[in-house]
């Protein structure tokens, strides 16, 4: 039996928005096993990104109950969060969201600085890991000087590069055409062999038929919750 | 995060945008190096100012005959022949913590060598004069007791004088005429200068003060007595007891005026010192204003390049960057500025400062304090403006952050 490592209960958000309130979460209550791989769908305005935000640790929930690997977080300060997604988090964006003034090396090693780490260790770390994504002899390019998919395999090296239980990526190949798309997925499918908890915000089914979990968002709840054989309606 | 990355990030920011950090920088640049230039004007000023009072030797109370009155009818200051040698004697007998006491008498003459002549004023002085008016001989000697008691016709030249009358030779021992008498040549002096006022202090012939009170002026009076006061708190007690004892001597009772003024040099100095430091701390205020500009310059760009970079804050909170952490990246970056800037600064005001001493005809006094105290401020100015953009910063949203396009 995998261990828990994402659990939300009665999980809401509130925005407010012009003196009226909008629940963009709306009592969203969910687990997540560790090694899962997950694909988060629905349409725009379904809530989707908020739960990611809230997931990633990016935003707190306005109420309700969210342990991440066994600690409750949904209360924790600014930079408890940051430092909570500098340690378990690794992030992949749609639009890579590199920086654009230093090299691949760099912006791999980035989550290593914030996290204490001297530049020796770091440095070799982030190409062992740019190595591993097929990109060691790319090290010292600016992102302006890569593709968009090898921008999004530095990304998923940087997302790695501090070891984190999870990764979540935001429509990772929305920008890719379809050789890159196969590519990142590939990766993808390795972390998830690896026992990496993956959860990837998607539009496209083909892509989301690549994880074994498949979550439907709808109007600030979870709609569907099907995969690994069992289909079930969640209302 | 380590304190060498945040140094090593704020000046990859700054080297990624050279020519919008080196115009923000000339803002810090002018300003510490107008205040370095302007201060070292402005205490090359007092320098100059304080040093011409020294010359006039330190610690003086110079005691001057009043104004004559016959009947009422007052004449110019020191034209009362009351004040005679036996006073200065009196003053140097009576009165304690006094160094030298230095009568004198002076006048104009033509004065003649050969076929060149000259005109220039001839003090009667006695050997105290030399320590007190802070005079050296550069050949020669000067005026001694026994010259003072043989009424020698012997003359010490200030250096225009030997100039305009021997050229290039060397005047002592030479004999030339005062009024058309003989007098020997025994010294030449040191170069003074000008003094405060604009004075050729070098056009002067000096010859001992009985012969030119009997053999040249034919008076029996003296013009003036200098006296050097051994120590500067002592001046005003010394200056009320010479005041006492001359009005004795002259008999001056009850509220009749005196027939003599004691001058202090020392207060003309304190006003003089007073009046070039004002004006060296307002060149400085103002050149500080620009400094104050300056400041005002990086915490705009700073404004800017945190708006600019608000993906780039959103990726690295994203990535785990905490608000210290985001806070130190942009001061150090502003704080970068401003210690680069004062750097330079130093560098363009010491220049600037050599330059006008050197082309400018002005005496410039460069000291460390303008410089520390200047490059200080602009670091604190850096420091200051820095914090509301790089506070501005570091509370970013970091999911508003990552949507700014």
């Amino acid at each position: 039996m995998d261990k828990v490592i994402m659990h939300l209960q009665n999980i809401k958000k509130v925005y407010h928005i012009g003196g009226e309130d909008f629940a963009a979460l709306n009592e969203v209550s969910l687990t997540i096993k560790e090694g899962d791989f997950i694909a988060l769908m629905g349409p725009s305005g379904s809530g989707k990104s908020t739960l990611m935000n809230i997931l990633g640790c990016l935003d707190r929930p306005t109420s309700g109950i969210y342990e991440l690997d066994g600690e409750e977080v949904s209360h924790l300060s600014d930079d408890n969060l940051a430092m909570t997604r500098n340690r378990k988090i690794g992030f992949v964006f749609q639009n890579f969201n590199l920086l654009s003034r230093v090299s691949a090396l760099h912006n791999v090693a980035l989550p290593l600085v914030y996290a204490g780490v001297d530049k020796k260790e770091r440095e070799a770390r982030a190409i062992a890991l740019l190595t591993s994504v097929g990109l060691g002899s790319w090290a010292n390019h600016q992102p302006n000087e890569l593709s968009g998919g090898q921008q999004q395999r530095v990304a998923i090296a940087r997302a790695l590069v501090n070891n984190p239980h999870i990764i979540m990526a935001d429509e990772p190949t929305g920008n890719l055409d379809t050789k890159s798309s196969k590519e990142i997925m590939g990766i993808f499918e390795t972390l998830h062999e690896r026992h990496h908890t993956i959860i990837l915000v998607t539009h496209e089914p083909e892509i989301a038929a690549c994880a074994d979990r498949q979550l439907l968002m709808c109007d600030g709840r979870i709609t569907r919750d099907e995969g690994k054989g069992v289909s079930m309606d969640v209302v | 995060m380590l304190f060498k990355e945040s140094i090593e990030i704020a000046f990859n920011a700054l080297l990624s945008n050279k020519l919008r950090s080196i115009l923000t920088m000339l803002g810090i640049i002018i300003g510490v190096g107008a205040v370095i230039a302007m201060i070292s004007v402005g205490m090359g000023v007092q320098q100059k100012v304080t040093n011409s009072i020294a010359s006039l030797g330190s610690n003086m109370l110079i005691v001057m005959p009043g104004s004559a009155n016959s009947g009422g009818v007052r004449s110019a200051a020191g034209s009362s022949q009351k004040l005679k040698l036996e006073d200065a004697d009196a003053i140097k007998e009576k009165i304690k913590n006094i160094d030298y006491v230095a009568p004198t008498v002076n006048s104009s003459y033509q004065v003649v060598y050969g076929n060149q002549n000259w005109n220039t004023s001839v003090y009667g002085v006695t050997p105290e004069y030399m320590a007190i008016r802070d005079l050296t001989v550069s050949t020669g000697a000067f005026i001694t007791q026994s010259d003072l008691s043989t009424r020698t016709r012997a003359a010490v030249v200030g250096t225009t004088v030997a100039a305009n009358l021997f050229g290039t030779v060397n005047p002592v021992g030479k004999t030339f005429r005062i009024d058309s008498s003989p007098y020997k040549i025994i010294g030449v002096l040191e170069s003074k200068g000008q003094s405060s006022m604009g004075r050729d202090q070098d056009d002067v012939i000096l010859i001992p003060l009985t012969t030119a009170q009997e053999r040249l002026l034919g008076i029996t009076y003296i013009q003036s007595i200098n006296i050097q006061v051994s120590r500067l708190d002592k001046m005003d007690q010394v200056q009320n007891e010479i005041e006492t004892l001359l009005r004795q001597r002259h008999r001056i009772i009850g509220n009749k005026e005196d027939d003599f003024t004691v001058r202090n040099l020392t207060s003309l100095m304190e006003t003089m010192n007073s009046t070039t430091t004002m004006l060296t701390l307002f060149l400085g205020s103002i050149a500080a204003i620009s400094l104050i500009v300056g400041g005002i310059g990086i915490m705009n760009i700073m404004m800017v390049s945190v708006t600019e970079r608000t993906r780039e804050i959103g990726i690295r909170k994203a990535l785990g960057a905490t608000f210290k952490n985001i806070m130190m990246q942009f001061l150090i970056e502003s704080i970068s500025i401003g210690v680069i800037g004062g750097f330079l600064g130093i560098v363009f005001g010491i220049s600037t400062s050599l330059l006008i001493s050197k082309f400018g005809g002005f005496t410039t006094v460069i000291t460390a304090a303008p410089i520390i105290l200047s490059f200080g401020f602009s670091v604190g100015i850096g420091l200051f403006f820095g914090i509301y953009p790089a506070r501005k910063a570091a509370k970013l949203d970091p999911i508003e952050a990552l949507r700014y396009e």
